[in-house]
């Protein structure tokens, strides 16, 4: 500290070598908590995220045992009902958003060419904010005693529909920790949210035009865009939910007048825009690994844009598809049965820009080209079943089924954790300056590959052979036992890649090959920097002309900015 | 640019929005966002109360609050105008005008708040209260919070310490103000005019 003080005292800026031996002065540990670095709290986000992601993912495999067979006796119905509740709370809040987060922090102050982020200490109260969220979530076990006595965890569901929530049928805590914990979750995701907007319109280097900018930054862009509109409301909700659970108030309470479906609207005004807050950033890593591994640039810049931002806006008016058997009126079907079929359209034209991106490419399969063409394939489906489900008679037949059930799985787990695997393989040289093991990736793919389908595309006979979601249980001899039992199965080659994805990320760490700063002669800025860049990522802000500015760089005879124009 | 620059042309102008004006605007946006589901809900529960007391009952119009609360937003402009020209001592004046007006505007509202408790009002008692205390309350935190903010730039600027830099902060923080004052438009229209009739 007693450099940092000289230094200020004579009024100099301070030097580098001054700032390292103050860092050397604290502890390595203290570094990491007081840190304000987009790049250091990215990568906290992220491991985060792989944390809460192993426990959820733990807890999906013991669900999946307790259904492998009817009768089965391995959790009972109320801890069945745990698993599924934070189970799904953490993969949204606890996984989806904080590596959402970690990638957009880590990469966008470099995508965009600047040295941080625009707010950084409100960038570590967000990152901070949301561990404390997290864990307090997972510490209703121990706090929050409800009916069953010692411990117990939220059991209400992810989207914790009224009444069940309500005081009479939730006793103790348990809703309360659910709903204060997602409350933090969502002010650290909020503070993401502006830190990425204030940083892509204040802090772009010189030349960055707004359609210069990688197609990632702009996807997550609107990303952020979505989360301002659509986080707050759920805190909203919740926060009418603590005020009938404490108060008294009689929102959400049918004794008072109140009305339990409106709990419902204010969970899916944010909820289903929260679909597409997870899956957006999917489509922003897929935007930029399949152009560098196909040798060529992407398909269709603009109207990649044009698609995302009219996902934006038409994901705020679909909401209520999560209730068509609530019972709505006609026009009400019509509409969002109608709004929700137009989102294929804008989704459907990522899909054949990335197709055309490929087309006549050189395709290097590689692990992050891997992931990104099994997202391909996967998001298709998932897609298709969506198309499904928007038809409102189907609905009403499947809804709450394990047709839903396999349908967002594609979507969450064949969609965005494949692109999330993506992004790590891809990224990962350039945190740590080593490559992340090939061979094992590959088996990595494979292993997911098959194990996903197995599990989840099962699920889709299952739900047609009606199967309702969320039963601890089921009776022999109605057609399912074997549907079920693959669908364990499939959690065996899920956990082996998974494990095998774990010990590559620590063996690569110290073994890894040294990927030197540009592995996969790449295009963005990130790649012109050093692997770990250093703490100020740019010697000097760089400079572009062209939506390629390394391409330009390692190729002046014919600049990307010749043909743009 | 050294030689590795990436490009051989240069922009010749760079300009960029400055930092906390976007991020009070993303503010503002994510605060309207919370305050439509609390007047939506407002809203839905007009007249499905089991029980009394009713608004038609209870409320009358806060007028003179409101008149308090929009004219704060014009003494915040000319605050705003005296610190551009430089005018510290205009400035002082039409911005502690601001806060008086956001303070009497706040009592007023706890007033209002005693009266239907003595009637018996409360968020328990019925639909009316669960969702009036509630939109009210919000927005009368962030008349709070924009009490504290324009008393901190009021107190920097008395003990001399504001000066030209920090044009952007007091800008800022008027949007905010502003914002408030638009929120109440929004919640007496619904409150007091919608919900009444």
């Amino acid at each position: 500290m007693s450099t940092s003080d000289s230094n200020a005292s004579q009024g100099s800026i301070q030097s580098t070598e001054a700032l390292q031996a103050e860092a050397a002065s604290r502890s390595r540990i203290l570094e990491w908590i007081m840190t304000v670095d987009h790049k250091r709290l990215g990568i906290m986000y992220i491991l985060a995220g792989l944390v809460f992601f192993v426990v959820a993912g733990i807890m999906a495999a013991l669900i999946r045992i307790q259904l492998a067979v009817p009768h089965n006796h391995f959790l009972g119905p109320e801890v069945f009902n745990r698993m599924f509740t934070m189970h799904g709370t953490s993969m949204v809040f606890l996984f989806g958003m904080p590596t959402i987060a970690g990638l957009a922090n880590y990469l966008i102050p470099l995508m965009v060419g600047t040295r941080d982020m625009a707010f950084p200490r409100l960038n570590a109260f967000g990152f901070w904010i949301f561990l404390f969220g997290g864990c307090l979530l997972f510490y209703s076990y121990l706090g929050a005693p409800g009916i069953y006595g010692s411990g117990s965890a939220p059991d209400v569901g992810w989207f914790a529909y009224a009444p069940l929530t309500s005081k009479v049928f939730s006793r103790g805590h348990t809703v309360d920790y659910w709903a204060l914990s997602i409350l933090l979750t969502g002010i650290g995701s909020l503070a993401t949210a502006v830190n990425i907007i204030a940083t892509v319109f204040c802090l772009r280097c010189k030349g960055m035009t707004l359609f210069r900018l990688p197609l990632f930054v702009w996807m997550v862009l609107v990303t952020a865009f979505l989360m301002v509109l659509a986080l707050p409301p759920l805190s909203a909700a919740q926060i009418m939910l603590l005020l009938d659970r404490f108060l008294g108030a009689g929102f959400f309470d049918t004794q008072t007048g109140g009305s339990a479906v409106i709990w419902q609207h204010f969970f899916w005004i944010f909820g289903h825009p929260e679909v597409y807050i997870l899956i957006l950033p999917g489509f922003a890593v897929v935007s930029e690994i399949i152009p560098v591994f196909s040798r060529k640039p992407i398909f269709g810049y603009p109207v990649m844009v044009a698609a995302s931002i009219m996902i934006t806006f038409i994901s705020l008016g679909v909401w209520a598809h999560h209730m068509f058997t609530i019972g709505m009126t006609s026009v009400g079907n019509v509409f969002f049965a109608t709004s929700t079929l137009l989102i294929a359209i804008p989704t459907g034209i990522k899909i054949f820009n990335w197709l055309g991106t490929m087309w006549g490419g050189s395709l290097r399969f590689e692990p992050p080209m891997l992931f990104c063409m099994g997202f391909l394939f996967q998001f298709l489906a998932a897609g298709l079943t969506g198309v499904m489900l928007a038809i409102v008679p189907f609905d009403w037949q499947l809804s709450d089924s394990y047709f839903v059930v396999a349908h967002f799985h594609y979507v969450l787990v064949g969609g965005l954790l494949f692109t999330v695997f993506a992004a790590v393989y891809y990224w990962y040289p350039k945190v740590t300056g080593r490559m992340l093991g090939g061979r094992i990736g590959k088996w990595h793919f494979w292993l997911l590959v098959v194990g996903f389908n197995l599990t989840f595309g099962v699920q889709h006979f299952l739900g047609l052979l009606g199967m309702p979601r969320r039963i601890y249980t089921y009776e022999a001899g109605r057609g399912w036992e074997l549907w079920n039992m693959i669908s364990t199965i499939g959690v065996v080659f899920q956990a082996a890649a998974i494990l095998l994805f774990v010990y590559n990320l620590v063996h690569s760490w110290y073994r890894g090959k040294q990927a030197g700063p540009d592995p996969w002669d790449a295009w963005t800025l990130e790649w012109a920097t050093s692997s770990p860049p250093p703490s100020y990522n740019f010697r000097q802000l760089p400079e572009v002309g062209s939506r390629r500015p390394l391409w330009d760089l390692k190729h002046p005879d014919d600049p990307d900015w010749y043909h743009e124009e | 640019m050294t030689e590795s620059s990436p490009t051989t042309r240069t922009a010749t102008e760079w300009k960029l929005p400055p930092i906390p004006k976007v991020g009070v605007l993303c503010l503002i946006a994510m605060e309207s966002s919370l305050f439509v589901i609390f007047v939506v809900a407002y809203l839905y529960y007009i007249g499905k109360s089991l029980n009394g007391p009713l608004p038609r009952d209870v409320l009358t119009a806060p007028i003179l609050a409101s008149i308090c609360l929009l004219s704060s937003s014009g003494t915040i402009v000319l605050a705003e105008h005296a610190f551009k020209a430089n005018e510290m001592g205009r400035f002082r004046f039409f911005w502690g005008i601001t806060w008086l007006l956001g303070a009497v505007f706040l009592v007023l509202t706890g007033v209002e708040w005693k009266h239907l408790i003595d009637e018996g009002l409360l968020i328990s008692t019925n639909l009316f209260g669960s969702t009036y205390y509630p939109l009210v309350g919000l927005h009368a935190s962030h008349v709070v919070v924009g009490l504290f903010l324009l008393g901190a730039v009021f107190l920097f600027s008395a003990t001399r310490r504001l000066d030209k830099r920090h044009l952007m902060s007091v800008e800022v923080i008027s949007w905010y103000w502003h914002f408030v004052d638009a929120v109440w438009v929004v919640v007496f229209t619904t409150v007091y005019i919608l919900g009444v009739y």
